[in-house]
């Protein structure tokens, strides 16, 4: 049997307490359980992880890079989102 | 926009060295290098793992077992973070095994030799994993995001692989007269493989102009291996052992060893399928494939029964 049946998952871990999960790669497991057990194998033999979360990759969805310049556009040019933007006396403190 | 203004905006990114991931235009042909590449990298790592095994049953102490096999473990995890790597990019894992288990794909020709003393783990702990490192650092910094990163955590596991090796060899470099002995034949025997492991000379390599161009490769072949020789002729003096090239001699005018003739032919046999141990190791990932098939059915009917006792439990 050459087909492999088992799903495509993304790899999420959070390395310590206080940090956010970070994708590590992916692999194939047969469900959730054993996605978890070999995430853990895979990308924890040496305690990089604290916790593991596994997506399958169908349920990824991602922005399309191509329409990056229209996508983004509302937001290239409000530099007064900034702190940088505002031109206050250095006498000013604590702010 | 034209294929060309695609093509322009692509190098441009490349120039400024802005990554490229997965869903970003990309010429066809650095997909398709690309796909090459990263297959065969991890098809070597998994079949990297059968020379050293051949000596887990019969490793000398306890924490030479343990050590042998958490550097094994490390290499089926780089050979999946690289098929990982290497899917991004719209090859599936079955495509890849097939072709590897076909003879369609190559690998690294180092693993086609044997692996006959337990000396022979210190050997390629030393030069195989030291001349991967070479291999490997700079590709940490390649154009395709998801294979420079799997190569960044590749590289922070290889350096244990490399003083495991050597330690092996430091050991037994102070040992009997047997083990001393050992010791150097393992070093005769896997210096020039591994020398090879750079791939042929840059005037005969086809593919690297264009990798260059496009940051696959940072550094030429001849520029790895030159940098290998220098760094293990230093390090053998170490362990008092030769390494078996009567030519290695310090010019200073060059700042580098010269060294002497890579036998071609050698290398180009044992790419070509004709090396000591080719079919043995496409044989073993056979059978491995073929006697795993039960393992993965009875996963996914495990799964399956997981899911009915979850939904009759809800119900």
């Amino acid at each position: 049997m050459s087909e492999n049946q088992w799903p495509l998952w993304e790899v999420f871990i959070r390395s310590k307490q206080g940090l956010d999960h970070k994708h590590a790669g992916s692999l194939h497991a047969a469900d959730a359980q054993m996605a978890i057990e070999n995430a853990r194998d895979v990308y924890t033999r040496r305690m990089e992880g604290v916790s593991i979360w596994v997506v399958e990759s169908k349920y990824v969805h991602a922005s399309n890079p191509d329409e990056s310049a229209s996508f983004y556009d509302p937001a290239n040019d409000k530099v007064y989102r900034h702190p940088t933007f505002y031109d206050l006396p250095d006498e000013l403190k604590h702010m | 926009m034209s294929v060309q203004e695609f093509e322009r905006i692509f190098q441009d990114k490349i120039d400024q060295d802005i990554r490229i991931e997965p869903k970003d235009w990309m010429p066809d042909a650095y997909r398709k290098t690309l796909i090459r590449q990263i297959s065969q990298h991890a098809h070597s790592e998994i079949v990297g793992m059968l020379p050293e095994s051949n000596w887990i049953t019969r490793a000398p102490t306890l924490k030479r077992k343990a050590t042998l096999i958490a550097k094994v473990q490390d290499e089926a995890g780089h050979g999946l973070y690289l098929y990982s790597a290497a899917e991004t990019m719209g090859i599936t894992r079955d495509e890849m095994i097939d072709q590897l288990l076909s003879g369609k794909a190559k690998y690294s020709s180092i693993f086609n030799y044997p692996t006959i003393t337990w000396a022979d783990m210190g050997a390629i702990g030393w030069l195989v994993d030291g001349a991967a490192i070479m291999n490997q650092v700079p590709i940490c910094r390649a154009s395709y995001g998801p294979y420079a990163r799997a190569m960044v955590r590749i590289c922070k596991e290889e350096s244990f692989h490399q003083r495991q090796g050597f330690e092996i060899l430091l050991v037994l470099s102070r040992g009997s007269e047997a083990q001393r002995r050992m010791c150097q034949d393992a070093i005769n025997r896997w210096w020039w493989p591994s020398v090879m492991m750079f791939g042929p000379s840059d005037d005969t390599s086809p593919n690297t102009a264009q990798s260059m161009k496009w940051k696959i490769k940072r550094f030429t072949n001849d520029e790895l291996r030159q940098k290998f020789i220098d760094v293990s002729v230093e390090q053998v003096k170490l362990l008092g052992m030769t390494l078996p090239d009567p030519d290695l001699i310090w010019n200073e005018a060059r700042q580098h060893y010269d060294f002497g003739v890579i036998d071609w032919e050698e290398f180009r046999n044992v790419i070509n399928g004709n090396g000591p141990c080719n079919k043995e190791r496409l044989a073993a990932r056979v059978e491995a494939h073929e006697e795993g098939a039960w393992v993965r059915e009875a996963a996914m009917a495990h799964a399956a029964k997981r899911a009915a006792r979850e939904e009759r439990k809800i119900a």
